[in-house]
This record gives structure tokens, C-alpha cells and sequence, in this order.
């Protein structure tokens, strides 16, 4: 048996921050007062926050502690579906946080901001040759943020045409977020089933389609892993009606350089650049989610748009048909320095490649597991690939209990229970920065697992056992909500 | 390419095992109908050394040539000094390049870091509870507006023409396809928004106020919240400049109900405008309304303790259309930058930081009056405040521009009615020479 990176080493304890707090103590080097103080209304002043009082190494003891408990790309394999883990280059991080860009005021005059004003003109030029698509907006701060605003590119668009549509086609395999976002925008989303295929039949788009709907939302690659490969002629119906195609580009890293989303019908489309273009995900956000859009979208993206003239940048609100503002200023530029950076590291041909590598990854896991796991879809797929929970169950196991027990091996556990299409589902993503022997030994601590699972069940029940916690319990948690100390 | 592993003989027995013939059999799906008909057009990949030459050279292209910015703007983006304990302990890789803490046996670190985030943002804005963050000041006042018509069941919004107007913009971008109306309330002559124009208004959901304001003058929330709450509505308390709060009463201890707004200044760097920090706080009684993630203590079977994310069911990975909000993020890394901030500046630290900001922001001010600068709002100001330039002072404005020193934001474009006026702004980060040299170069 191969030596796993699972193990048991020194892990410290650390109590809540302010358990540490002695009166007295500062972590602060305190600016100099050079002006003298001003009096204020008694009845504005506030008590003196209660806050805790830590020396610097206090602090830095505290959150080092902290991190140590945590798992990231940088700790181990993260096949965390339809997440995109894959590495976050530490160049980037750098790049980010260069004194000209991350000290820059918003509202700097664009005389004083062109470097900064290049960055994202030339970023959306990129993603427009990325996507196929022609106009892009940088605005959206998450995934679920560009697609609120493509929802409401949708209802602008079918308004400026003197139609009021109340639904919207969103297929069962779709991430919570899609009919999350067409509810905040006023829409009814209308279930649709994926065939026996794991995909979006014609047919039953067709039978779904009317004009009384604003069109489809669909996530192509699907959360199955697999191309949508009625695309185009579902978007000829969807188009006949009088409907939009929106996407959900949050898988684009399987098809960078081989798909035109434009040529595929898709009008609107957002993609993750905290996915597909490396940024790193800091344990839940900051991402970006930018939106990009055929020609006749684009008088409705959101406003400021950066405009080039004559070699120089400047923003403008002149687009009177635009949805407004979705974010107080620009989006997340610190993000966007970082996919801008990847973009230009990788090029158009690092790009492809990073797609087909990161296909091949996760068709080589799918057909390595596919002996140990039942494989619902046994095809070639895309960047991911998703099994069902039966093979577990037959051994008295769940999907929650692999998944646990792949901590003990020292890999993060896939994604699980979604989408919600496959019985307990594994949804793996190794994506394009694993190497082959990275995944052979996750597929071997997968495989042994399952061997554990069929003479040993209760170790899997117990598991993790090499964590700084047990399994914890969710439930009672949600039953008492203890929320702040 | 660095980051890709495969060589190709990884890559052959791959295939082999995949039983493909090439890489591009495994995409034998996709149509032709969907292909690119060419291959990308982008610049040619740059080396590592090439790609920071190239960003370093961007970057150094911000302000005027050879001249160091000075920027006295304010405005929902604030200048302040960041211990280097913040960037170094936020930018440690295990806090960085992990996701959501769904499993939570190997995210404890980032999990306890936003449980005690929660707290202490309850803790400076005497709140009962605070989630795990938002994308922005802006989105968290949206997702306010909406809490409050879900609670309240009603369908109008008085929104204060004092709150920041980009905020405002947004606010109206998330209502629009509702049905809720949106009522902007007019200021006073002293700064301050006019409660009188709630006189009147049925089906209020929530009177939204921010302060310190747009004009960076302290509004009276106490009296705010007691308007709001004789029409059974909520109050919301928005902020772009938690530093305040180190000096002036809490939105919580005069009677808010949801309190939000912008937390960039708690050691975020500021960013061209993002990725910054909505903060978002509300009482327990509405905690089942409120948007975005939440984390609480638990126990193992053991008994040890930990922390979950919880009460997911109000969720879109849960509940889809019927969530609280579509949102699936927390700007985590924000949030803990923030953390070890108020952790590092301590409740005195704060303190003193806060009297530095008002303090500094009223020497510039007097020095500005003296300069035949007139101060038009009578109300009391923290760090930022509005003055009103004298005849001429547009050629003096685009001067001082061109040397790339910003002498505050001009209000016209915002406010039509305050053509001649500029929002200044100043922080801890500037000295009292620095102030003293500003006001010569801007006095007539």
C-alpha cells in the first residue's frame, strides 16, 4: 500500500480570540497625533468598543493556529466538484497587491487611474475572445452575482421589446443559485428534467417553451460533467419563442479554446474567474462573476463601462439603456488583477490545454473508480465526473462516510449529495493542476476505502478519525443557534 | 507551462487507460455546431519575470508621472494604515486556497475565524448578530431593503438621499423588477436627512439612513429608529466608515434593526473598489430573515467543540428559489483581514485611531474655512466633511489634478444642487504638514 499524506501530527489548541485579552496590551503602533483634539457632543460619543486586547504575537500565534486547521489547494488534492480547485499561482497574489493598483481610490479621475483602467478593458477583451461572446461586464463580485445581473439583462432586454415575461427554464441539474437568482429577479422558475442521457432533451425544452418565458438557464458543462449537446437546437427554440439562452459558465474550464458559446446559441453567459482563471477562493470569497453578452445585450450591462479612445481609458455611464449599478464601484478588481495575470501567463494555447488536461483528469478518475463506484452516466465526460452513493450502500455505507474517511487519507472530500439528479452523490473534480500520480493515489485511498467499507463499516461511520474534530453535530447546532460569544 | 503537471508520458498512459486515441477524442460530445472555428486570439504567454514587468509597469501608471498621489477622497473608500500582521496572517495559503467551509472537520481555522468575526462585528455595532459578510457596503444595503420587506410584509422603502448615491443605484438595481417602491427622503439645511417627509407614507417596510452620511455628517439615529418604529417599520442602519464606531454611539445602541454597510476600512486594502467587506447584523429575532452564511459553535460526538455553518436552511444550496438571497459567497478573506484588524488595533486602539480621523478631518476643515472655503452643513462631521469652494476654484481643482493631488470628490454630478461643493476627506494616514500644504494649494 502506498504511503497516503494522511496522518497524525502536533495539532495545537487555541482558544477564541478574546480568551486571550489582557487589558492593557496592543498589536497596534498607534499613528501620531500631530493635531490637537476636538470636542464632541456628548450625546453622539459611544462607549469604547469591546474589542480584545492582544500583543503582535498574540495575533500572529492566533490565526497561524488557525490556519493549521484548515485544508487548502496549497495542503492537498481538493476534487471538489464543480468548485474548479485547481492551483492559485502565488505570482498573482503579488501582482494583486502592488501599491498602484491595491491602494487605488475608485473614484480616482481617470487621468490618475490608466493603469488600472487598462487592466479591465483589457480583461474583458479577453473574455470576450474566450467566450466568443462580444461584450463583457467586470461588475458582478460571485458566481450568483452575474447571475443576477444576467437575470436582470434578461428582463431589460424583454422590456426595451414591450414584452413581460414571468418565468424561466432552469433544469433540475442546476447549481441552488440558478432559481435563487431568477427569483430575485422576478421570475418563476420552471423545473425541466435531464434525460436518461444526464442532459437537456429538445423536447422537453420544446414543451416547456412559451411566451410567457424569459428563456433557459442552463450550465453547459452540466453539473453531471457532461456537454449539453442539444445546445444549439435548444437555443433555436428557446430563440423561435422569443427567449433568451443564459449559462452558467461556472464549468468553462472543460471547453477554453474548443467551445464558442456564441456559435452554441448562448446570449448571456457569466464565468467564474475564481474557478476557471485561478484565482484563489479564501475559504468562500472574494470570486468575481463577470458577465459576458452578445451585441444586442450589451446596451443593458451595467454602467460604469471602461471606453478606450484614442489610447486612453475612461469610464462612462452614457448607456441609457443600462440595468444600473450591481456593485457600489468597479467589482472586485483585486480578483480581476488575478485572472488578468493568468490569462496572460497561460495564453490562448496554456488555456486549451489547461481544458483538455483538466478533461483528461477527470476522465482518467472516472474510469479508474468506475470498477468501485456505480457511475450513473459511463461516458466520456468533462472536467468532472459524478457516482452514485449504491455501490456504498450495498456495503452499509454512505457518500457522507467516504467522503469523511477520505480525510483520514489526507485528501479533501469531493463534492456530495449534488447534484441532486444522482442517488448520494460523489461529484469529482481534480482538475487540470493534479498530476497522475496525485490521482492514482487518491483513486487507491478511494478504492481502499470501499474495500474498508465492505469489512469494516464502523470505522467508515466513525471517521475522520485523524481531524482535529470529530463529525459534528449539524443538527443540534441549527436547533440552538449559538452564533456569536 | 508551471502549473501543468502532465508530461507525455503521463499523458499517453492516461489516454490509454482512458481508452482514447488523443486528447481530442474525449471531446467527441461537443458538436461541431459549438466549436471555435479558430483558436483564440490572446497575447503570447509571458514569462513570470516578463508578466510583473508588465503589471509593474500598469500599476506605476496610476497618478500623475513622477509625482506620489495624494488622494483626499473618502466616499464609501477609505485610506488607512494596515498593520502588516494583517496582510501577512490573511494571506497564509491554508486561509487562501480553501472553499467554503462545507466540510467542516478540515475548515475549523477558517470556521472559528468567522464565528469570532460575527462577534466582534456584533460587538462594534451593537448588534445581536452578524453573518459571515456580503460583497459590499452596497449589496448588504440591497439585501437590507429586502429583509425588511420580507419581515414586514410591506412594500415601500424610505431611503435617505444622505446615503451614499452609488448605494442608492444599486439599491434601485435589486428593486427593480419588484414591486417595491423606493422613496427618497430630502436633507435638512443642516446636513441631516428630514424625517419630517415620512409623515404620511403607508406600508413602510423601512426607513434607511446612513451615518455617518454621505456628507459625513452624524445623523440622529436614536430619533431615526423611534420614527421607524411608530410605523412598525424597521430601521436600517447603513455605513461606508466603521472607524466611526470607535468614537460615536453604535447603530444597535440607538435602536437599528439591521445594521450594514462597508467594513474595506478594517484593513482591506481599498483596491481600485473591490473586493471589499459588507458588513451585516441584524437582531435573533429576525435571524431566520437574514441573508448569507452563519456559522455557530457545535460539539463532536466526543464532546469536543467546534464550529458548523448553520442555518443553511434559509440557503439557495437548500431551499433554491425560496432562499433569503441568492448569495453563495462571503468575502471570507475579507472578513478575516477584518478580524485580525480589530483583533490587532484592540477596543483603545480603536479609539484613539477614530478622535485621529475626526480630529485630523476638523483641522483641515477650520484650515479650509480660513481659506474662504465655506462649510454649508452645520451638523457634526467624523472624517469626512463638505465644503463649498469659492468662485473659480475649477481651474484650481484640475491644477492640482494634473500634479496628482485629489482635493476631495466634486458633489455635482451627484447632488445637481451642490455644484460648487467637494467631499474631503481625512484620515489617520495623513500629517498635519500634509494638511497644512493641501489648504495652501487649494486657497484662492
Amino acid at each position: 500500500m502506498s504511503e497516503f499524506p494522511g496522518a497524525t501530527g502536533l495539532v495545537l489548541n487555541e482558544p477564541l480570540v478574546w480568551e486571550k485579552s489582557r487589558a492593557g496590551r496592543s498589536a497596534f503602533s498607534p499613528p501620531r497625533r500631530d493635531v490637537e483634539e476636538t470636542p464632541l457632543d456628548e450625546r453622539l460619543l459611544g462607549m469604547q468598543p469591546d474589542l480584545p486586547e492582544l500583543y503582535e504575537l498574540d495575533v500572529v500565534r492566533h490565526y497561524t493556529r488557525l490556519s493549521q486547521w484548515n485544508f487548502g489547494v496549497d495542503s492537498g488534492m481538493y476534487p471538489l466538484g464543480s468548485c474548479t480547485m485547481k492551483y492559485n499561482p502565488k505570482i498573482n497574489e503579488k501582482l494583486a497587491t502592488l501599491p498602484g493598483l491595491a491602494a487605488a481610490h475608485p473614484l480616482l479621475p481617470d487621468s490618475l487611474a490608466q493603469g488600472a483602467l487598462r487592466i479591465l478593458y483589457e480583461l474583458e477583451r479577453f473574455l470576450a475572445e474566450i467566450t466568443g461572446l462580444e461584450a463583457v461586464s467586470l461588475q458582478p463580485a460571485a458566481g450568483a452575482h452575474g447571475e443576477l445581473t444576467g437575470m436582470l439583462l434578461l428582463d431589460a432586454w424583454h422590456k426595451s421589446r414591450g414584452s413581460k415575461r414571468t418565468k424561466i427554464l432552469v433544469p433540475d441539474t442546476a447549481h441552488g443559485t440558478n432559481p435563487a437568482s431568477a427569483a430575485l429577479c422576478g421570475y418563476r422558475p420552471v423545473p425541466v428534467a435531464s434525460s436518461a442521457r444526464g442532459v437537456l432533451s429538445v423536447e422537453a425544452v420544446a414543451a416547456a417553451m412559451d411566451a410567457e418565458t424569459a428563456g433557459v438557464m442552463v450550465t453547459n458543462p452540466n453539473t453531471l460533467g457532461l456537454f449539453e449537446e442539444n445546445i444549439r437546437s435548444i437555443a433555436d427554440i428557446v430563440h423561435q419563442k422569443g427567449g433568451l439562452v443564459y449559462c452558467d459558465g461556472a464549468n468553462l474550464n472543460a471547453v477554453m479554446g474548443i467551445v464558442d458559446m456564441a456559435a452554441a446559441g448562448v446570449d448571456v453567459l457569466h464565468v467564474n474567474l475564481h474557478k476557471t482563471f485561478s484565482t484563489p477562493h479564501g475559504g468562500g470569497g472574494p470570486g468575481a462573476g463577470p458577465v459576458c453578452v452578445k451585441k444586442p445585450l450589451e446596451p443593458f450591462l451595467p454602467v460604469p463601462r471602461v471606453v478606450r479612445e484614442n489610447g486612453r481609458y475612461r469610464l462612462s455611464d452614457a448607456f441609457p439603456l443600462s440595468v444600473g449599478k450591481v456593485h457600489a464601484f468597479l467589482g472586485n478588481f483585486g480578483v480581476l488583477v488575478r485572472a488578468y495575470a493568468y490569462i496572460l501567463s497561460m495564453g490562448a494555447r496554456g488555456l486549451e490545454r489547461a481544458s483538455r488536461l483538466a478533461v483528461l483528469n477527470a476522465n482518467y478518475v472516472k474510469e479508474k473508480l468506475k470498477a468501485v463506484l456505480h457511475l450513473p452516466h459511463d461516458r466520456p465526460c468533462m472536467h468532472e465526473c459524478v457516482f452514485s452513493e449504491r455501490t456504498l450502500k450495498e456495503r452499509g455505507v454512505t457518500t457522507l462516510d467516504l467522503a469523511k474517511r477520505l480525510m483520514d487519507y489526507g485528501f479533501h472530500p469531493p463534492t456530495v449529495y449534488f447534484p441532486l439528479v444522482v442517488h448520494g452523490a460523489i461529484m469529482i473534480e481534480p482538475t487540470e493542476t493534479e498530476s497522475k500520480e496525485t490521482l492514482d493515489l487518491f483513486v487507491e485511498a478511494v478504492k481502499a476505502i470501499v474495500e474498508e467499507a465492505a469489512k469494516d463499516p464502523e470505522r467508515l461511520k466513525k471517521a475522520p478519525g485523524r481531524t482535529r474534530v470529530g463529525r459534528l453535530d449539524e443538527a443540534a447546532a441549527a436547533r440552538n443557534p449559538r452564533l456569536a460569544g | 507551462m508551471r502549473y501543468l503537471p502532465h508530461t507525455p508520458e503521463d499523458v499517453a498512459a492516461m489516454l490509454e487507460a482512458v481508452g482514447a486515441r488523443d486528447l481530442e477524442d474525449l471531446f467527441s460530445a461537443i458538436p461541431a455546431d459549438c466549436r471555435r472555428s479558430r483558436p483564440m486570439n490572446l497575447p503570447e504567454p509571458l514569462t513570470e519575470w516578463e508578466l510583473a514587468d508588465h503589471l509593474g509597469r500598469l500599476a506605476a501608471d496610476m497618478g500623475a508621472p513622477g509625482t506620489r498621489l495624494k488622494s483626499y477622497l473618502g466616499a464609501g473608500s477609505y485610506e488607512h494604515f494596515i498593520p502588516q500582521v494583517v496582510t501577512n496572517l490573511a494571506a497564509r495559503s491554508e486561509f487562501l486556497t480553501s472553499y467554503t467551509p462545507y466540510q467542516p472537520e478540515v475548515s475549523q481555522g477558517t470556521l472559528q475565524a468567522i464565528y469570532e468575526f460575527q462577534t466582534l462585528v456584533c460587538r462594534l455595532l451593537g448588534m445581536e448578530v452578524a453573518n459571515a459578510s456580503v460583497y459590499d457596503g452596497a449589496s448588504a444595503l440591497a439585501e437590507a431593503a429586502l429583509m425588511a420587506v420580507r419581515v414586514t410584509r410591506r412594500r415601500k422603502i424610505a431611503l435617505s438621499r444622505l446615503v451614499h448615491p452609488l448605494y442608492r443605484r444599486v439599491v434601485r438595481t435589486y428593486l427593480g423588477p419588484s414591486d417595491v417602491e423606493l422613496i427618497e427622503l430630502p436633507y435638512q439645511e443642516n446636513g441631516r436627512t428630514d424625517l419630517t417627509a415620512l409623515e404620511g407614507i403607508e406600508d413602510l417596510a423601512a426607513v434607511a439612513v446612513q451615518s455617518p452620511n454621505f456628507f459625513g455628517c452624524i445623523e440622529e439615529l436614536e430619533a431615526a429608529s423611534a420614527l421607524a418604529h411608530d410605523r412598525q417599520a424597521l430601521l436600517v442602519a447603513c455605513f461606508t466608515e466603521p472607524i466611526a464606531f470607535g468614537l460615536l454611539r453604535s447603530p444597535g445602541s440607538q435602536g437599528a434593526d439591521i445594521a450594514c454597510g462597508e467594513g474595506q476600512s478594517l484593513g482591506i486594502p481599498q483596491s481600485f473598489g473591490g473586493p471589499g467587506l459588507g458588513l451585516f447584523a441584524t437582531r435573533m429575532q429576525y435571524v431566520r430573515a437574514m441573508p448569507g452564511r452563519l456559522v455557530g459553535r457545535a460539539e463532536d460526538s466526543q464532546g469536543r467543540k467546534g464550529f458548523v455553518l448553520t442555518l443553511a436552511t434559509r440557503e439557495q444550496h437548500i431551499r433554491r428559489e425560496k432562499a433569503t438571497s441568492n448569495i453563495c459567497t462571503n468575502h471570507n478573506l475579507c472578513a478575516l483581514a477584518a478580524s485580525v484588524y480589530l483583533a490587532a488595533v484592540g477596543g483603545p486602539g480603536l479609539r484613539e485611531l477614530a478622535r485621529l480621523n475626526r480630529d485630523k478631518a476638523e483641522y483641515l476643515k477650520r484650515a479650509l474655512e480660513a481659506r474662504g472655503f465655506r462649510v454649508p452643513f452645520s451638523a457634526p462631521t467624523f472624517n469626512e466633511f463638505v465644503v463649498e469652494a469659492p468662485e473659480g476654484f475649477e481651474g484650481t481643482y484640475e491644477r492640482l489634478v494634473a500634479k496628482g493631488i485629489v482635493p476631495g470628490l466634486k458633489l455635482g454630478p451627484y447632488y445637481p444642487e451642490l455644484p460648487r461643493n467637494l467631499l474631503l476627506c481625512v484620515t489617520e494616514t495623513k500629517s498635519r504638514q500634509d494638511l497644512d500644504e493641501l489648504a495652501e494649494e487649494m486657497a484662492p
